[in-house]
């Protein structure tokens, strides 16, 4: 590791005032992408702005519409919350089987949808549940703030607040754990919203990361079951092949995991 | 057996500090004037140094020295060796190429290191090894078997035209193409036994000390054989005469073969601490570990079986192609040769044998012996044979086993290795029984009504340990000797040290050793210490793999004990005024049998110190030493069926049964036999199913880590159901065979046979992925 300065700010107003000061600040959350990362001597930051303790950004509210997470909410708290089990259990059970113990009880929303890993489990949940993700400077919509490989809509120093999941009407994950680092092999998150309207968000496929899976959303919203996807053929550009699998097996498992996940919504 | 003795699942004295951090490791070792060493490494898989600028390092803070590989060259530090001799068929010597600790002029893998930064505190060495300027010219890499063998790719060692290193052959040729011409059926399988990498749970270390007044050297290092490792580096890498170089091997966090052998960096910070008058300490970090430590397996097979009308094997014809890397590591030429060839016959009575092992440098890692050596590449590709066979020929696995077992012992191979004993139907049987084998169809059928896949696959090994006898290996072409030593010291008052040849870095020796005392001599074990991994305690050893600590370790200390026993009596039956003859052990006593008249084995041991009243020409003292040098291999063997599910929208394989029956022969301590199975069967399972390392073409490791490296995680593995079915081992008076490396050698095939069933596609290759799997499945 490089030398670099740790800061505790107690504000998101403050912590933004350090970003801007910083040389090359980052700012850190769980601590799980950058903190190995630092170690590999691959990121040497000037100023590390610890998010994980301000008040204001820790918590789940529940409102009649929609489930809101605070962004430095820990996984572990999201499993642990009966409002979240409630409103939309299908984040619980994507909670449930990302990462492990370790990484749960540091891990942060916030920190996983900034990051935007092409193979994170909740950018899969925000963008099937069409969430809207709001920042100390402005609401994003899920469909906007997406936008490749590792790249958001964030600005430079723009910091996460929470995000608000509209509560549907039907909602699941399913996931093939990639077997080494059990990220999403491939990961299909779908919703049927109370309006009626199919989303479909996959991870861990693509090279550019989550994706909306529109042939899938239209096969479900003509027929709200997994057998209307036994025709259904999801094409192989854009997928990534390494040597966990092939684009033919990804485009496979994303209709497969959707099939599960329907079936698993009920 | 008493409580503490043979047959006693006693929990292991050892625990108690490592589950309580209370470890001695390598890098807990901390020397007054301590510098830390970072090596440069080569990003490139194949390149020529054209210039090592250290200039701006040698500025940073803390830097004490930048040392480069010329400079350790033009300091005579000798190359890197292999240490057995192999021969071509065609009578010429295996091709070996020079080996510098830092590399002077060509790297020949991605991460070997070509210079060396000293620095007072570990972070400023890895500050100082960014600022040391490397200029490459990069070269064409041949990063697998056939970019190295195929016309035009490039030279790796001028020693090695075509790169190849030897081309070597075992059997009777003609004899195998004579049976093949009379076959009634010839069954073939291509197939490959994918590269792995160890993954010991402590990378390594090396601590090198210099006292200069002595002139002495002191190496702390994380070594499974350090008298080994202190020979090497005296008569080979010219580091220090044997005298003035002492090796310490602490506790050490595993090693599986990884670290039998002496690597450069133990060689670089000896040579360094003498250089810059410090003690120079290395600890390798997860990336090194899988870059450096030596790899495992990376055969390339075609094999074919020859059977008669009845479904008798004829004939057995083996091509392989083994990846031995970019340097020829200590045992590497013995690995795809000795130690595999040898066991072609399995446990079949197989009349004709042949088999070609050609070696090929590549532009990778060194590879050398894993958990099994040989032995699991030589299983795999019998039992996927075997199984492959069993469907063509349409008869039953099981069935078409067991009328080509050897039933009957001594039984000579064509493959060099004599089976002493066995039992190979009754562990088939065992296990048979254990696994319902007879209610599988109807569970399959169920299953697929279910729409799930379900295959049962089996795999019946053997395998050869307890390396042996030296007289033999020797004529074979290896540089050393087999045996191990063993020195029982009964201290004056009764409490007794076991100085061994062998080094326990897991395998749980001050526990099984002690029992072995504490069944013959009656003491508790708590009285008795196993000393080991000391070259200034312990005179000479051979240290520990093979699973050879048991069968030659063991019976070192049994022998040892005898001699120790024999002076013992002879002291009683003076000090009872009774004839030797009469004198029997029971309970840590000396008794003359028949009567109430006895001495604690205390009392003799103080008689033997104060010397007052022993027998005229007696000498002084109760501690005896014995070189045990065994007369055969031991063959451990047995019987693994696996039962599984194979989900085939994804290709994932779910277990829903495991069984073993092990063969191996008497069992010192069952928890810890048990233990033993247990990880050599997830290493077995991990090879078959989850690990593999992997080198894009120009030669970069790709599976670099743990993100990428799979390595079998609890939920991966079923829960295992073992069973023992020992026949004594006549070759030792333990009657003890080994069990160490069983479960890695025989698991593989069991895992690929069940998955082949499953999905009714038998081209499947290790490590058969979800991906591979679904592939197979759907094309």
């Amino acid at each position: 590791m490089y030398e670099t300065t740790y800061h505790r700010p107690s504000s998101v107003d403050e912590a933004a005032a350090l970003f801007a000061k910083g040389a090359e600040a980052k700012y850190l959350a769980g601590g799980h992408t950058l903190i190995p990362v630092m170690k590999q001597r691959l990121a040497s930051p000037s100023d590390v702005i610890d998010l994980g303790r301000i008040k204001e950004l820790v918590g789940i509210e529940l409102s009649a519409d929609a489930l809101t997470i605070k962004a430095a909410t820990t996984y572990f708290d999201i499993l642990q919350s009966a409002d979240a089990g409630k409103a939309i259990p299908a984040i619980v059970h994507l909670t449930s089987v990302l990462g492990d113990p370790q990484v749960r009880h540091r891990g942060t929303i916030g920190g996983s949808i900034a990051n935007n890993d092409p193979a994170a489990d909740y950018p899969a949940a925000v963008l099937a549940l069409g969430a809207t993700v709001k920042t100390n400077k402005r609401s994003i919509a899920a469909d906007d703030f997406f936008q490749g490989l590792f790249t958001t809509a964030l600005e430079d120093g723009e910091i996460i607040t929470q995000v608000a999941f509209p509560i549907p009407a039907k909602a699941a994950y399913s996931k093939m754990r990639h077997p080494a680092s059990r990220f999403a092999l491939t990961g299909v998150f779908v919703v049927k919203t109370k309006s009626g309207d199919v989303r479909v968000a996959a991870t861990g496929a693509s090279q550019n990361g989550v994706m909306r899976v529109p042939a899938i959303e239209a096969a479900l919203k003509a027929n709200w079951s997994a057998a209307a996807l036994d025709g259904v053929k999801i094409s192989e550009d854009g997928l990534l092949t390494d040597i966990h699998g092939s684009s033919a097996y990804r485009a496979n498992l994303i209709k497969v995991m959707a099939q599960r996940a329907v079936t698993e919504a009920g | 057996m008493g409580v503490e003795g043979i047959g006693a699942s006693v929990v292991r004295k050892e625990d108690r500090r490592f589950i309580t951090g209370r470890g001695r490791y390598v890098d807990d070792i901390k020397l007054q004037g301590m510098t830390y060493a970072q090596f440069v490494r080569s990003p490139h898989a194949h390149a020529k140094v054209k210039s090592i600028d250290s200039s701006e390092a040698m500025k940073m803070p803390g830097v004490v020295g930048v040392l480069t590989g010329q400079q350790i060259v033009d300091d005579k530090v000798g190359n890197l060796i292999c240490g057995w001799a192999i021969t071509s068929k065609d009578g010429t010597p295996m091709k070996m190429g020079a080996w510098p600790a830092m590399a002077p002029e060509t790297v020949r893998f991605a991460g070997q290191a070509v210079a060396v930064v000293i620095a007072e505190t570990k972070n400023q060495a890895k500050d100082a090894a960014e600022a040391v300027v490397v200029e490459y010219e990069e070269l064409p890499a041949a990063a697998d078997i056939s970019a190295a063998i195929k016309p035009g790719a490039p030279q790796l060692h001028p020693e090695a035209p075509g790169n190849v290193i030897y081309d070597w052959a075992i059997g009777d040729e003609a004899a195998v193409k004579d049976a093949f011409s009379k076959a009634a059926n010839v069954v073939s399988l291509d197939l490959t036994n994918n590269r792995l990498v160890p993954n010991a749970m402590e990378p390594r270390a090396a601590i090198a000390e210099y006292n200069e007044a002595e002139e002495h050297f002191t190496l702390y290092t994380t070594s499974q054989n350090p008298h080994v490792a202190r020979l090497v580096l005296s008569a080979f890498y010219n580091i220090a005469p044997e005298h003035k170089l002492r090796v310490v091997a602490p506790d050490v966090g595993g090693g599986f073969g990884s670290k039998i052998y002496i690597y450069p960096e133990e060689m670089v910070a000896l040579w360094a601490s003498k250089k810059v008058r410090r003690p120079v300490k290395w600890t390798g970090d997860r990336s090194e570990a899988f870059l450096t430590d030596a790899h495992g397996r990376d055969h390339i097979t075609k094999a074919e079986m020859a059977f008669d009308k009845d479904n008798r094997i004829i004939g057995l014809r083996v091509k392989t192609h083994a990846n031995l890397g970019a340097y020829m590591s200590l045992f590497s030429s013995a690995v795809p040769t000795y130690l595999y060839a040898t066991l072609l016959s399995g446990q079949y009575n197989i009349p004709a044998i042949y088999a070609e092992v050609v070696t090929v440098y590549t532009n990778t890692a060194p590879v050398d012996a894993y958990r099994g050596a040989g032995r699991p590449e030589a299983s795999f590709l019998l039992e996927r044979l075997m199984e492959t066979a069993a469907r063509q020929l349409k008869v039953d696995p099981a069935e078409l086993r067991r009328k080509n077992f050897i039933t009957t012992f001594p039984h000579q191979t064509p493959v060099i290795m004599a089976y002493d004993v066995g039992d190979f139907g009754g562990s088939l049987d065992a296990a048979m029984k254990a696994i319902d084998y007879a209610g599988f169809a109807a569970r399959k059928a169920k299953a697929k009504s279910e729409g799930k896949l379900r295959g049962i696959g089996f795999s019946c090994y053997i395998e050869a340990c307890g390396i042996a006898p030296s007289k033999a290996v020797g004529s074979l072409g290896a540089g050393v000797g087999l045996w191990e030593s063993a020195e029982v010291r009964v201290n004056p008052v009764g409490t007794i040290e076991v100085l061994t040849g062998s080094h326990s870095h897991g395998q749980g020796h001050e526990t099984t050793f002690a029992q072995l005392i504490s069944e013959r001599l009656g003491v508790p074990i708590s009285q008795v210490q196993i000393v080991h991994g000391d070259t200034d305690k312990v005179q000479f050893g051979m240290g520990t793999y093979g699973s050879r600590s048991i069968a030659v370790g063991g019976t070192a200390i049994v022998k040892a004990m005898e001699k120790v026993e024999a002076k013992g009596k002879k002291i009683a039956a003076h000090l009872l005024e009774a004839s030797e003859g009469d004198i029997v052990i029971e309970n840590g006593e000396f008794k003359v049998t028949g009567t109430d008249k006895s001495i604690a084995l205390p009392m003799v041991a103080l008689a033997a110190y104060t010397a007052h009243n022993l027998p005229d020409g007696m000498e002084p003292g109760l501690k005896e030493t014995a070189f045990y040098d065994p007369t055969n291999f031991t063959f451990p063997a047995g019987a693994y069926i696996c039962e599984l599910e194979v989900d085939s929208g994804t290709g994932k394989t779910s277990f829903v049964n495991f069984v073993a029956a092990d063969d191996f022969g008497r069992l010192i301590n069952p928890m810890i036999v048990e233990g033993q199975v247990h990880g050599g069967l997830a290493q077995g399972i991990g090879q078959a199913l989850l690990e593999g390392a992997v080198y894009d073409s120009s030669g970069q490791l790709v599976t670099a880590s743990f993100m990428d490296y799979t390595m079998p995680r609890a939920d991966d593995l079923p829960s295992f159901k073992l069973n023992h079915t020992p026949t004594l081992c006549p070759g030792n008076p333990l009657g003890v065979k080994g069990c160490g490396e069983a479960g890695a050698i025989g698991a593989s095939a069991a895992v690929i046979n069940a998955i082949t069933d499953a999905i009714g596609n038998n081209r499947l290759e290790m490590p058969a992925t979800p991906d591979r799997v679904w592939h197979a499945i759907h094309g």
